[in-house]
């Protein structure tokens, strides 16, 4: 069923794609054999704004090429305008399904220049924090694969559970969505009476919750199984080469976690596997986000466990505001506010890349500080950019039904793509 | 000022001409089938909207939602707010369109299903066509639905409904097949195409060479017990037939966008939304009436009609005790029928949906050939017992 295109010297289009279209479709093109599919960026299974401009023959896909930039807010160029704390805000809107997670990677980037170390509460909140935040990632994203692969109902499963987590960032931060929870060198505010146990009580719940409405409806459902194994295989080596990182890699059988591997937040005192897949397929990858949803649930359990005393912000006011009594007493504490809030953090001069596991991958924040209350450069690297660039491999031969599964289970965040 | 009424109670009482000509009709062989025809043709759409009525809030029961609660006790009108929406949408046509097929495409969609249900017998009276052949009637009205969704996408004139059109077209052609073997294997067994004789002949006990066995058997006389496999083949190819989900390829939504009725907006949209819950409660139906022993109910149905004649008004004009029977099997018929809807709607809401090559697979390559070993089966079983 390909419809003839015209030749194609003046489509500008197809110029632009001409450098990047892996298997030299275009060549081909000319003889008016391929169908072309513009698929996105308003599309029901492309999670956001993603378009990707497919070439397909009958019902296949001979090529794929992603086309990156609706989201585009000039992110980076935003944090060196406004200032470290006042950039915080705006890492919300990155991986906006655990907005939390990005704070706390961004303010840890910030602090990694030259070495602040938060207090152990701090960082025992933190932890908690990011791993709500990857169950509730993990579970929109589980959510959003089942819905595009057509099982509907598993989505609502899902996001009645994320209404729990909603709930826990409401209490602890005002906000449900855009938390804005951190600060550099510290936390906003401590947490509310009895809520620690409550997400505690969630943790030991959500497990059985997965296992009885996500996987008993999927992981051995036929339907499903014939779905997504053999489908949108990643090759271990080919994971690497492409920088995979977060599910996506792990679900190609390589073991690698940045918790693991460059322990932050005192993750080496934690009990937790890391899940691997084995072929590399959708399957696989969705069984790895399966197991991390769980074992997130256990590191949850034990932060609150050993949760320590103590403050939650560093004693340093040049870094974190002081306690507000204080400043309407003190003369001092008064000019360490002043200067926090209108130069920002006193961070010396220096630079460094902070790589923090976030739910879809490694979030890393190069900071490179000039002495001054805004970065000098503020580089991230998103993981669902770097995952994203599989998808021309993923999608050649594949069927056009095939590029859901396969979106789906690359799970994607098209807010943090863009920045 | 109040001349009408009394001239008209006049003539009626003295039968005069409009009672004759009211008496000519009702003994005519055209009154029963056409006030039939009235009752059952709009007992359908109504049943649509409340069959979407009952998908939406089944399938907020299944997801722990409330669903549509506003309109009416229950929301139950939701479906009435909804149409009223629609009517009043604009009702865009776009210019790269061929507009004949275009517009042509709802109206074959609504059409058949409604005119393959005259075939069906709702009970023992209650039929609009007792056509010899009603089976195959059925099946070359019912298939002709296909159109809609191929021409639809063809006509639209753009990439995704294309892409839905082809594939429902090849899914339904497809499936159409196993459906009709399945079905052939029930006609050998009840040895009729007639779908009043299908329906009888479960209710009537077994018959192993030519006896009848006890009255046990009349409670293990539906086809279903006696056609399992042919059963399920045609339940599943019933779901593919009529684009339900997990074999709703044509439409797929996170795929295709909305697939072949992309384009469309407004009534015409609604009237392809009406088709397919129409075709819907077609293969209901035919399964209600091919396997579950349409509107009997192990004999049953006749002790409670006996019931209702001995207590009936005389007949006048209007023979009640018919009235009552008929409303009683096409009870009996209707909730088979509903039923087997809610399992559409139960599938629905839970299973994944397969791929487009996954889907022809299973077509040709399993059902078939299991709907056609059933068939052989079913002829050395028949050829034996008969």
């Amino acid at each position: 069923m390909a419809t003839a295109r015209p030749v194609l010297e003046d489509d500008p289009l197809d110029h632009a794609l001409e450098p990047v279209t892996p298997s030299g479709a275009l060549a081909r093109d000319r003889d008016g054999e391929y169908m072309t599919l513009n698929m996105g960026p308003s599309h029901p299974s492309t999670h956001g704004v993603l378009r990707i401009v497919l070439e397909l023959d009958g019902e296949r896909i001979v090529s794929a090429v992603p086309d990156l930039g609706y989201l585009h807010r000039g992110m980076e160029k935003i944090a060196e305008t406004y200032g470290y704390n006042k950039f915080i805000p705006y890492t919300d809107r990155m991986d906006y399904l655990a907005p939390v997670s990005n704070n706390i990677a961004c303010a840890m980037g910030i602090e990694a220049v030259n070495g602040i170390e938060t207090p152990p509460r701090c960082q025992a909140i933190r932890v908690i924090c990011t791993e709500l935040g990857r169950i509730s990632a993990h579970l929109l994203g589980l959510g959003a694969f089942a819905m595009d692969v057509g099982a509907l109902t598993v989505f609502l499963y899902t996001f009645r559970e994320r209404e729990v987590v909603y709930d826990f960032m409401e209490a602890l931060t005002g906000a449900r969505f855009t938390v804005s929870f951190t600060r550099v060198g510290g936390i906003a505010r401590d947490l509310p009476d009895g809520w620690a146990a409550a997400v505690r009580r969630f943790a030991e719940k959500i497990p059985k919750t997965i296992e009885e409405d996500v996987e008993l409806l999927l992981t051995t459902n036929r339907i499903w199984v014939d779905r997504l194994q053999g489908v949108g295989v990643i090759p271990r080596d080919v994971a690497i080469a492409h920088g995979l990182t977060g599910p996506c890699l792990r679900g190609s059988g390589v073991e690698w976690d940045l918790r693991k591997e460059r322990p932050y937040l005192g993750y080496e005192n934690y009990q937790f596997d890391v899940p691997v897949g084995r072929v590399g397929d959708a399957y696989d990858r969705y069984l790895c986000r399966i197991e991390e949803i769980k074992q997130s649930a256990r590191i949850i359990v034990q932060a609150i466990d050993k949760l320590p005393d103590g403050p939650i912000a560093v004693e340093d006011h040049k870094i974190r505001l002081p306690e507000k009594r204080k400043v309407l007493t003190s003369m001092e504490e008064l000019i360490h506010q002043f200067m926090v809030v209108t130069e920002g953090p006193a961070l010396p001069a220096g630079e460094r890349y902070f790589g923090f596991e976030n739910p879809k991958g490694e979030l890393g924040f190069y900071v490179k500080t000039d002495g001054t209350g805004r970065p000098a450069r503020l580089r991230m690297r998103a993981p669902s950019f770097v995952n994203l660039g599989i998808v021309p491999y993923c999608f050649r031969d594949a069927m056009v039904a095939d590029t859901v599964a396969i979106l789906g289970s690359l799970d994607f965040v098209m807010g943090e793509c863009d920045r | 000022m109040n001349a009408l009424p009394v001239l008209l109670a006049e003539t009626v009482s003295d039968g005069g001409v409009w009672a004759s000509v009211n008496r000519t009709f009702v003994e005519s062989r055209w009154a029963y089938p056409l006030l039939l025809v009235l009752v059952v043709g709009n007992v359908v759409p109504l049943l649509v909207s409340f069959l979407v009525w009952a998908e939406r809030r089944g399938s907020a029961l299944i997801q722990d939602r409330l669903g549509p609660n506003r309109v009416g006790p229950f929301g139950l009108f939701q479906s009435f707010a909804d149409l009223g929406k629609f009517l009043f949408k604009e009702d865009v046509t776009p210019g790269h369109v061929n507009k004949v097929l275009y517009c042509l495409a709802p109206a074959i969609a609504v059409i058949p299903p409604l005119v393959a249900l005259a075939f069906v017998p709702y009970g023992r009276n209650v039929m609009m066509a007792d056509v010899d052949t009603g089976i195959l009637a059925c099946f070359a009205v019912s298939s002709l639905h296909v159109y809609s969704v191929t021409l639809g996408g063809w006509a639209s004139n753009s990439k995704f409904p294309l892409l839905g059109g082809v594939r429902a077209t090849a899914q339904m052609i497809s499936y159409e097949i196993a459906l009709g073997v399945s079905a052939l294997a029930v006609l050998m067994v009840a040895g009729s195409l007639r779908l009043q004789d299908v329906v009888l002949h479960q209710a009537d006990g077994w018959t192993v060479h030519g006896e009848t066995l006890g009255a046990w058997s009349r409670f293990l006389d539906w086809n279903v017990v006696k056609q399992p496999i042919g059963a399920i083949v045609f339940l599943i190819a019933g779901f593919a037939e009529t684009n339900r989900h997990p074999f709703d390829m044509p439409e797929a939504e996170s795929e295709l966008a909305a697939g072949y009725h992309t384009e469309y907006s407004s009534m015409k949209f609604a009237l392809f939304f009406l088709g397919e819950y129409a075709a819907m409660i077609v293969v209901s139906a035919l399964f209600t009436t091919l396997y579950l022993g349409g509107w009997t109910l192990f004999g049953l149905e006749d002790v409670l009609a006996d019931w209702v004649r001995s207590s009936a008004p005389e007949a006048g004009w209007i023979n009640w005790a018919q009235v009552v029977e008929g409303v009683l099997h096409s009870g009996i018929f209707f909730t088979k029928t509903l039923a087997l809807l809610f399992v559409f709607i139960w599938v629905r809401w839970t299973l994944p949906r397969f791929r487009y090559d996954q889907l022809m697979r299973l077509g040709w390559m399993r059902l078939l050939p299991l709907s056609l070993a059933w068939l052989a089966l079913t002829a050395v079983g028949v050829g034996i017992l008969r």
